[in-house]
C-alpha cells in the first residue's frame, strides 16, 4: 500500500516539474526513481526508454508504467502512470478554461526561457553521468557517434534506429568490441 | 454516437499507433480537429505551444488540452486516459516478457547496442534544446558575431553549473524554480 501510494506521488512530483518531452525528465528520475527509491538503476532506466522508443504511445508514460509494473505488478503500473499524468490535467484543465492566451503572455515567455538554462544545466550532467556508465568501450563509441549523428542529420525515424543499434549490438558484441555482460 | 465515446476511441487509437513520444501524435491530433470539427489548425498550434510550455511530457498536455476543447473537464480526463490505456497494457505485457529474457545471451547484447544509441538520442534532443535556448540563431551574422549568442542565458547557465559543482545535492526542482524567477526578473 505504501509503495502503491509512493509510486502515485512520486511520478506526480516528477511530472508536475518536466519541462519538454520524456527525455528532458530524466534528471528528475535520475534523482527520484534512482537515488530516492532505489526502483531501478541507470541501465535499467536506458532499457525502459530503448523499448519506450519503439513501442506505442509517450516515452514518459512507458517508462513510468516499466518501472511500476516491476514494484507493484499491473496495479503498480496504472498507478505511476496515473502519477505523472495527473499534474497536465490539472494545468492544462486550469489554463484551457481561464488563460487560453497563456503561451503568450511574456512573463511566461520570461519564466520559460530561464527554464531551458536550468534544463539544459541539468541534461549535461544527466548525460555526463550516463556517458561514464554506458560508453566505455570502443564498439559502443561507435553506436554513440552513428546514432547522434544519424539523429542529428537526417530525418530517419527513431524506431529504425533503435532496430539499427539492436543490430549493431549483436554484431559487435560476437567481434568482442561490446561488453555485453 | 456520443461525443464522449468518439473522444475516447480516437486517443485510444492515438495511443496505440502513436509510436516514438508526444510529437508523433499531432498527425493523429490534426487529423481529429479535420475530421470532427472540433478545432481549427490554428487552436491546434495554440494547443502545441501552451503544452510545450507548461509542465509534464508534451503527449499528454496536448492530449488534456484537445479533449478539454472537445469535451470540457469530463473530455480532458477521458482524452488522457484513453491514450495513456494501450500503453499500459503494451508495457506491461512487454514488462513481463523482458523479465523473462533479459538474462538470454542475445537479449544482452541486443541491449549491449541500445544503451548507446539512448544515450545519443537524449544527446540530439539535448544539442536541439542547447541551440535555441544559448543562440539566436534567427539573427544574421552582419550585426556582428556577438550578437548570434544569447549572453544572458550562457552566463545562467555558467553560474548554474557552477552552483551545481558546489552543491551537487541541490534538488532538480529546485534549481528549475530558481532559474523560471530569474527569467521573469531579468526578463530573459
Amino acid at each position: 500500500m505504501k509503495v502503491l501510494l509512493q509510486l502515485y506521488t512520486a511520478w506526480f512530483k516528477m511530472g508536475l516539474f518536466t519541462f519538454g518531452g520524456g527525455y528532458a525528465m530524466l534528471p528528475m528520475i535520475q534523482r527520484e526513481v534512482i537515488e530516492k527509491h532505489h526502483w531501478a538503476t541507470e541501465e535499467e532506466i536506458m532499457d525502459y526508454y530503448a523499448i519506450g522508443q519503439c513501442t506505442p504511445g509517450i516515452i514518459a508514460v512507458n517508462t513510468a508504467t516499466f518501472v511500476g509494473y516491476y514494484q507493484k505488478g499491473v496495479l503498480g503500473g496504472v498507478l505511476a502512470t496515473l502519477g505523472v499524468v495527473s499534474p497536465s490535467v490539472l494545468i492544462i484543465g486550469l489554463i484551457a478554461s481561464l488563460i487560453s492566451n497563456f503561451a503568450e503572455l511574456e512573463i511566461v515567455q520570461h519564466a520559460l526561457m530561464g527554464i531551458n538554462v536550468a534544463v539544459c544545466m541539468l541534461m549535461i550532467q544527466a548525460i555526463a553521468n550516463l556517458w561514464k556508465k554506458s560508453i566505455k568501450n570502443i564498439g559502443a563509441f561507435c553506436i554513440f557517434a552513428a546514432a547522434l549523428l544519424l539523429s542529428l542529420f537526417t530525418g530517419l525515424s527513431t524506431v529504425w534506429l533503435v532496430i539499427l543499434a539492436g543490430i549493431l549490438g549483436i554484431i559487435l558484441s560476437k567481434a568482442g568490441w561490446l561488453n555485453h555482460e | 454516437m456520443s461525443k464522449l465515446w468518439i473522444l475516447m476511441l480516437e486517443f485510444m487509437k492515438t495511443g496505440l499507433f502513436s509510436v516514438g513520444g508526444g510529437l508523433a501524435t499531432i498527425p493523429f491530433l490534426n487529423e481529429m480537429g479535420a475530421r470532427y470539427g472540433w478545432f481549427t489548425t490554428d487552436t491546434l498550434s495554440t494547443m502545441i505551444a501552451v503544452s510545450e510550455s507548461t509542465p509534464g511530457p508534451i503527449g499528454i498536455n496536448m492530449a488534456t488540452y484537445v479533449g478539454y476543447t472537445a469535451a470540457g473537464p469530463a473530455g480532458a480526463i477521458l482524452a488522457t486516459l484513453s491514450i495513456v490505456a494501450p500503453s499500459i497494457v503494451v508495457i506491461c505485457i512487454i514488462a513481463n516478457y523482458f523479465q523473462k529474457f533479459k538474462n538470454a545471451k542475445i537479449v544482452q547484447m541486443i541491449f549491449a547496442g541500445l544503451k548507446p544509441a539512448v544515450v545519443a538520442f537524449i544527446a540530439a534532443a539535448c544539442l536541439n534544446l542547447f541551440v535555441s535556448t544559448l543562440l539566436h540563431a534567427e539573427k544574421d551574422l552582419t550585426a556582428g558575431i556577438a550578437s548570434f549568442f544569447n549572453w544572458k542565458c550562457i552566463l545562467l547557465l555558467a553560474a548554474l553549473l557552477g552552483v551545481k559543482k558546489i552543491f551537487p545535492k541541490v534538488h532538480p526542482i529546485a534549481f528549475i524554480a530558481a532559474a523560471a524567477a530569474i527569467g521573469i526578473l531579468f526578463r530573459f
